[in-house]
């Protein structure tokens, strides 16, 4: 061995080298494995548990004490009902629409039973989204909030797209609804509108939603498996027979 | 020319290497997300939490990510080895990257054509994978020697 290499691999031989250094990366991969899952963990707003009984959890009370969100809120189902979804989304997220089916199954089959919640919540990240949650409220003025909520996610791939201006896309979906198309463009950039979509995302914010689609199932927030449309089912059942 | 036991590093491998890492910490990312269940937001290229959450996102009950820090950890380990000098585990990585290639396309299907959805950290990977596949023509086919 010459000056420089066991100057710079001292006590190592040439054979050794690699397997030092794979083994390194094998410690480095596990601890930082070990350390994103236990931060990721952390971060979560809510314990995960696989059963719907939960009622005292951080995220009840973290519902509870956030503010109220847009009063009245657009719901659907009985005021009074057992379960009640309270859904976190944006109309131009692909996840949002992916995830509309299930919701529409769930108030298809519960009707009444369960009573659901929208609330905008829109991403910055999303050229369109505060414009379609603005619309869906516009809508929402003429008594058409549903439709329109339903009409934006039928049609999200035709707007949610690069364009300069997704409102003349909106304005067409007003007309289809057989809404007052003036007041629907004003209503759109009205003070209610936003102060609505603002009040729900700050309900949002303070609960830390940290994606989009978040449902809270009687307050406790479902985790992406929780999301599947059995699994969901499965858990409404069990609240319903107040298991 | 050799006048000392220095282990020379070959550029290729060690290129691999490097590359591979990048790979190893986005599967670890995506298997940590996996694990946890919560969703990455939605973003710009959009479907992560679609994507992770499809039924394709297991193959055969192990989730993909875990599958991708395996291999990648793998490829690691092979290209760190071929770049100390040994050519057998040149050999083993070029035709593990080969298999990798091929897999990654399908998911890259499934994600265009089937669940219609993309994952960004999902196309990191399979930038990931393309380029160790470039890496490896390039050896076979450009240089003689590694080193």
């Amino acid at each position: 061995m010459n000056n420089k290499q066991s100057f710079a691999f001292g006590f190592l031989s040439g054979a050794a080298i690699p397997a030092v250094i794979i083994g390194l990366v094998a410690v480095i991969a596990i601890v930082a494995t070990v350390y994103l899952y236990q931060t990721s963990r952390a971060n979560t707003p809510g314990p995960v548990i696989s059963n719907a009984n939960a009622s005292a959890n951080s995220n009840t009370k973290a519902l509870k004490t956030a503010p109220p969100g847009a009063e009245p809120a657009w719901t659907k189902g009985a005021p009074n009902a057992t379960v009640t979804l309270e859904e976190f989304a944006d109309f131009e997220c692909p996840s949002c629409g992916f995830f509309e089916p299930t919701m529409r199954e769930i108030k298809t089959v519960y009707g009444d039973r369960v009573r659901v919640i929208f609330r905008q919540y829109p991403l910055q990240m999303h050229q369109h989204a505060y414009d379609a949650a603005r619309a869906a409220e516009a809508a929402g003025q003429q008594g058409k909030f549903w439709e329109m909520h339903d009409m934006l996610y039928d049609k999200q791939k035709s707007w949610s797209k690069e364009m300069p201006d997704a409102r003349k896309e909106f304005e067409n979906y007003a007309k289809t609804l057989g809404l007052n198309v003036d007041k629907f463009n004003n209503d759109l950039t009205g003070d209610t509108a936003n102060s609505r979509v603002s009040a729900d995302k700050k309900r949002g914010d303070f609960i830390s939603i940290r994606a989009t689609p978040s449902i809270f199932l009687n307050g406790r927030l479902l985790t992406a498996d929780e999301m599947q449309v059995t699994k969901m089912r499965e858990l409404i059942e069990n609240a319903l027979q107040g298991k | 020319m050799q006048n000392s036991d220095a282990p020379k590093i070959a550029k290729l491998p060690l290129l691999a290497a490097v590359i591979a890492l990048v790979g190893l910490a986005d599967a670890i990312y995506l298997t940590v997300k996996h694990l946890s269940g919560d969703g990455v937001q939605c973003t710009i290229v959009h479907g992560c939490e679609q994507v992770l959450n499809s039924d394709y996102a297991k193959f055969a009950g192990i989730p993909l990510a875990f599958i991708g820090v395996a291999a990648y950890f793998t490829v690691f380990s092979l290209a760190t080895l071929a770049a100390f000098g040994n050519r057998q585990a040149w050999n083993f990585l070029s035709i593990m990257v080969g298999m990798m290639a091929i897999f990654t396309g399908w998911l890259l299907y499934l994600q265009g054509f089937v669940i219609e959805a993309f994952c960004q950290f999902c196309l990191l990977s399979a930038g990931v994978t393309f380029t160790l596949l470039g890496i490896v023509i390039v050896s076979r086919y450009f240089f003689k020697r590694l080193a």
